[in-house]
């Protein structure tokens, strides 16, 4: 593993549009922002740019959850591309910027734009959210298995995972919340985050349920917003106006059926599978990782990372999050900018821009002490990628 | 409280009538015979004819031994709650809550799933690994949905 490609790409900037609940703003215009920033804060030029990725692309989505495609970003930077992707399967959210670094460490292109953009609460300003499916005449694919029959959201696919795992293990819906009100307070640090005001385990468990045993605080925070990162050659970091960050180890795999439903054990994900591969990559373990970055699309999904990581046993999830273990300043701050419960939903790639700002340092009120290792798990079900970033 | 789906008062033995207005399944070239059993009152699923091995949803091939002569069994219908959970959001405007998503696994093969609705059962009844039975909801004269109720008169 001395060669391996991970060592020949770094993460030289990050940049992120405003981040709001209703900003009615194009889905490109927040793109761009985002893609300006990054690039500046790269210490490079929008000429730079030789590559471009992002999830998914155009694909057929409910209104706000897509973004724009490459090409309507290309054409809005004016750049020419040595390589460019977009796709909805692969590792989750964060495939692309998985892809990009072995495009990089292949020499395919030298600085890729990776982003994610979604403007999912301005699309439902009107309309509320709606379930998935909901105007389609027919359902197609694995939907037509589920969505007929009223499990119209992955609040529904989730909550029977959720469930299992209680009838499990024992896990308590004071378990979950403990996830929903840790990240509650670190987004008071957030001054982008979405809910900053404090929540009480009370407030968490009164609040109306969406799909038992999850309650609105379950659910992430639908938000319009664009992160975007860069992606650049290892041989460009000693160019960069700050530190580096490094990817230690990528884990990708999938073993199981990739089903929601014919998924084996439903108390784990897909995330089992990336995390023990992505650890086999490198010669880090588990203890040596200073914080870690989620995925929170529903509060039960980090439970199932933090399994999946080997943080703790498999079941042992719900007490390791108790007394304090999670928050800054425990032995695992987790979400540290909030997670997509209180930060918003940025779909995959807040998780990604906060492990690159505690690792450079640039956290402020909510920077991890002595942050040197940080794992992004992104994904739900049987969708999943993970991360070992370093400094 | 009953769950969303109930049985009409006097229908035949597993005829019920939804309480809202369902998404239809396409019927697709692996999915057709499932759908169609299901109208016709039967859980019909794709077996490999040279390992036995059912494969769900339908495929072309046998992922276990590749084998490509698959066809259509009849299921008992029998299974058990792996898990469920009582929706209260409603998806659509009108859209009645609450009503409960059951995952059920099928008596004939471990791992053999189908998302559905619990009916015909008091929330307060439902219970992980309670045996159930299917019954179907028809929706056109091409497709009915398996649902499942409890093998116990409640």
């Amino acid at each position: 593993m001395s060669d391996k490609p991970e060592r020949h790409a770094i993460l030289s900037g990050v940049g992120q549009s405003a981040i709001g609940r209703r900003l009615f703003r194009t889905d490109l215009d927040l793109t761009c922002e985002a893609a300006l920033a990054a690039i500046a804060d790269a210490g490079l030029r929008p000429d730079d740019i030789d590559g471009i990725a992002c999830y998914p692309g155009p694909i057929a989505a409910p209104s706000g959850f897509a973004g724009p495609g490459i090409y309507d970003v290309q054409e809005s930077l004016g750049v020419d591309l040595r390589w460019h992707l977009s796709g909805a399967e692969g590792p989750a959210q964060i495939s692309p910027i998985i892809h990009a670094a072995l495009a990089v460490a292949g020499g395919l292109c030298r600085h890729a734009l990776v982003y994610r953009t979604v403007t999912e609460a301005t699309a439902a300003a009107d309309t509320g959210r709606l379930g998935i499916g909901v105007g389609s005449h027919e359902i197609r694919g694995f939907g037509a298995f589920m969505i007929p029959f009223g499990a119209m959201s992955a609040a529904n696919w989730l909550a029977l995972y959720a469930r299992r795992h209680m009838h499990e293990f024992g896990t308590t819906r004071r378990h979950l919340g403990l996830i929903a009100t840790t990240a509650r307070r670190h987004a008071k640090y957030n001054p982008k985050a979405i809910y900053r005001e404090p929540m009480t385990m009370d407030d968490y468990l009164a609040a109306r349920m969406i799909s038992d045993p999850f309650c609105l605080y379950d659910c992430d925070a639908p938000a319009d917003g664009s992160t975007a990162v860069i992606v650049s050659r290892a041989d460009a970091a000693r160019d960069l106006p700050h530190a580096a960050v490094r990817f230690e180890a990528f884990g990708t795999a999938l073993r199981a059926r990739p089903s929601w439903d014919q998924w084996g054990d439903i108390t784990t994900m897909a995330a089992r599978d990336a995390a023990q591969q992505m650890w086999s990559r490198t010669d880090l373990r588990p203890s040596d990782v200073d914080s870690a970055q989620l995925y929170d699309g529903f509060s039960f999904l980090t439970l199932a990372w933090i399994e999946a990581l080997g943080f703790c046993g498999k079941g042992e999830s719900g007490p390791f999050v108790d007394h304090g273990r999670i928050d800054l300043g425990g032995a695992l701050p987790l979400n540290t900018w909030g997670g997509q419960l209180s930060g918003g939903r940025l779909h995959g790639f807040g998780f990604v821009a906060e492990a690159m700002r505690q690792l450079r340092g640039d956290c402020g009120e909510r920077q991890v002490k002595d942050c040197e290792v940080v794992a992004v798990g992104v994904g739900g079900g049987p969708v999943a990628g993970c991360m070992l970033l370093t400094r | 409280m009953r769950a969303c789906v109930r049985r009409t008062a006097g229908a035949r033995a597993g005829a019920v009538v939804s309480l809202f207005p369902r998404p239809l399944p396409a019927l697709e070239p692996y999915t057709e015979a499932f759908w169609r059993g299901c109208r016709a009152g039967r859980l019909d699923m794709l077996r490999c004819t040279q390992c036995g091995w059912i494969i769900h949803p339908g495929r072309p091939i046998c992922p276990r031994c590749h084998g490509n002569q698959l066809a259509a069994t009849t299921l008992s219908g029998r299974a058990h709650l792996h898990s469920f959970t009582v929706n209260h959001k409603a998806w659509f405007p009108g859209q009645a809550v609450p009503y409960v998503i059951g995952l059920v696994e099928l008596a004939e093969q471990t791992g053999l799933r189908l998302t559905t609705n619990i009916v015909n059962c008091p929330l307060e009844r439902i219970a992980i690994d309670m045996p159930l039975r299917v019954t179907f909801e028809i929706l056109n004269d091409d497709v009915a949905l398996p649902l499942f109720e409890p093998v116990e008169d409640l």
